[in-house]
This record gives C-alpha cells, sequence and structure tokens, in this order.
C-alpha cells in the first residue's frame, strides 16, 4: 500500500516536471529557434540551383539580440553596434537625403485598456529620413493621425512598416509601454 | 529500494518525455518570418521566370532604411514600383548598386529571381498575410518550368 502511494506520488511528480518542461519549451524559447534556412522558408524555390550561392540568415543573424519572440531586435542592433548599417549608398557620407536624429518622445493616449504608446522618434531616426514618414504617412501634428490597430493591420500608419519588415504586431508591449491608472496587469 | 529505484526511473522517463514534448510544440510553432522576404511578381511569371525575393534582412544589416527608400525612391509597397530589367540595367532601383561596382550585377539571373513559380507579390511573413494566406509551398505553386 505504501509503495503503490508512493508511486502515485512519483508518478504525479513526473506528470508535473512534464507539463513544466513542455511549458518552458513551449512559451519561452529564451535559446532563439534556428533561423529558417532558404530551401524551406516557403519562399525560395528549392530547385533553383543558385540557391546554395545565397546567404542563409542562420550564417548573419544567429547572435544579434532578439525579443521575447525570437525577432530580431534592429534597433538594439544597431545600438550595440552588432551590425554598421550605411547612411549612403557608398558609405557614411554622400548623396542623399540627411539623417537627422530626432530625440523626440511622443505619447499616444487613445490606447482605451492598453498602456499609452511610446513612440520614439530616435529608434526611427537613425534608419529613416523625416520626409520618409512626414507628411505623407504621418501629419507632424499632435492629434492629426487618427491611429488604430485595425489601421496598422490594412497597412496604414505604422502598419506601413510594422508587422512586415519591422517588428510585429504580436510584442505588444515594444509599444504600449507606458502603463496608466486604467490599464490592467500585463495579460499579454 | 527496487520500488523506489523504480518510481526514479519513471521519474526520468516523464521528464525526458516532457523535454520531447516541449521541443514538439517548439517545433509546431508557427514558422519565423521576420526577415520580410519582398516577393516581387509583377512581370516575372509572365516572362517565365521564377519570381523576385528580395531579403529585406540582408540589405538591412548593410544599409539604414532611408538609402533605398528615400534616395533611390522605393515606396512602402510590395509591387508598388514597377521594377523591370530595363530601368535596373538603366541604374534604377536594384540597379543603383546591382551594376558590377556596388554589389554584383545583372547577369546572375537566379540569384534574385529565386522564388517558388507562381508566389504572387506579397510581403513575406506579416500577420495578415500568414491570416489570410497558407504558406507558400512548391507543390501548391502551378507547375510551370522556370527558364533560366
Amino acid at each position: 500500500m505504501k509503495n503503490s502511494h508512493k508511486r502515485t506520488r512519483g508518478i504525479l511528480i513526473a506528470l508535473l516536471c512534464t507539463v513544466i518542461a513542455g511549458l518552458a519549451f513551449a512559451q519561452k524559447p529564451e535559446v532563439a529557434p534556428p533561423l529558417t534556412p532558404l530551401t524551406a522558408d516557403g519562399v525560395h524555390d528549392p530547385e533553383n540551383p543558385a540557391l546554395p550561392s545565397l546567404q542563409n540568415p542562420e550564417e548573419s543573424m544567429a547572435t544579434f539580440p532578439k525579443d521575447r519572440r525570437g525577432e530580431v531586435q534592429w534597433v538594439e542592433s544597431l545600438n550595440q553596434g552588432v551590425i554598421t548599417p550605411r547612411k549612403f549608398l557608398t558609405g557614411d557620407s554622400g548623396e542623399g537625403e540627411e539623417l537627422k536624429e530626432l530625440d523626440l518622445d511622443i505619447i499616444m493616449k487613445n490606447t482605451a485598456q492598453m498602456p499609452h504608446v511610446r513612440f520614439p522618434h530616435l529608434a526611427h531616426t537613425r534608419w529613416l529620413a523625416c520626409k520618409n514618414c512626414h507628411s505623407e504617412i504621418f501629419i507632424p501634428k499632435a492629434g492629426a493621425n487618427p491611429v488604430s490597430m485595425e489601421k496598422i493591420l490594412k497597412g496604414e500608419y505604422c502598419g506601413r512598416c510594422h508587422d512586415k519588415v519591422s517588428f510585429a504586431l504580436w510584442a505588444c508591449e515594444r509599444c504600449h509601454s507606458v502603463p496608466h491608472p486604467g490599464s490592467p496587469p500585463k495579460w499579454w | 529500494m527496487t520500488s523506489y529505484k523504480a518510481d526514479r526511473s519513471i521519474k526520468w522517463r516523464f521528464s525526458i518525455l516532457g523535454v520531447l514534448a516541449g521541443l514538439a510544440l517548439l517545433a509546431m510553432a508557427p514558422a519565423k518570418a521576420e526577415y520580410a522576404d519582398v516577393i516581387i511578381n509583377n512581370y516575372a511569371d509572365a516572362a517565365g521566370m521564377r519570381p523576385v525575393v528580395f531579403p529585406h534582412w540582408f540589405h538591412r544589416i548593410r544599409f539604414r532604411c532611408k538609402v533605398c527608400h528615400a534616395d533611390l525612391g522605393f515606396q512602402f509597397k510590395a509591387g508598388g514600383n514597377k521594377i523591370t530589367m530595363a530601368k535596373i540595367i538603366d541604374g534604377k532601383f536594384c540597379g543603383a548598386c546591382h551594376n558590377g561596382e556596388v554589389a554584383w550585377s545583372v547577369e546572375n539571373c537566379n540569384m534574385c529571381h529565386s522564388g517558388i513559380p507562381g508566389t504572387p507579390t506579397h510581403i513575406h511573413g506579416s500577420t495578415v498575410q500568414r491570416l489570410v494566406s497558407p504558406p507558400y509551398k512548391a507543390l501548391n505553386a502551378p507547375q510551370q518550368p522556370a527558364q533560366q
């Protein structure tokens, strides 16, 4: 009787271990998952004879800083000097639009129960020229841009780049980063 | 004593099973596609070429966004630039670099024209694309032999 009790307890502990291990692996890929090779990414033709000449993502991005979803953090990569992308076609000087770094945060407060959105100009102006966004995508005037998640999903406003080329909509906290009295504890 | 040992071995077996289950769940996670590959198929299929796959990640490591999107005039829209080989050879769009000077030249057809035939123009891996369109697979694509 005592033995069977012990065995049941053992099995229960083992099951608990199973669930914990499963959850740990499923939800927190702290070790970034391997980057999809070109032959399996669903867009490159595996029969293309030139495919072996193209660089695989793993070769360049394996060590780049990643967010909790395992996506490359491009702004962080630039800030840390992991990458040194050119400012002009042939180097860091040349002909073309100037990169004017602007350290100005915009807080967007029309976010219902979600934390307010902090838009950092600085992170964006290290990559983009003013005219990339102003005034075609964003009117440079407070309150003049009725941004919503629906419009972003449709590819308007932030959605022109975000969720396509820059980080996706599933990392809520990267934009909704300013809690306010009406915002709930983090559930996402 | 024996039964204690047996318990321990069961525990280990379940722990290993747990680890395997975790790995299986990981493997089932949706494919990472944050590289922002742009598939450009405005004219390629019709011309018997594979569609172009533009790897954003590869270029973003080397250039700030504004080099292409402000200085070279690329619109922020997949397929919105109506790029043709004539424009490229004339030094426009891709041709500003892919001219044998800054980067390799246009004779390497298959380096760009590397997509699965029949894949429509889109940005690969966006949420809308993932929810609305199933992943593109070679088997689903119309069987058209791509010409060199």
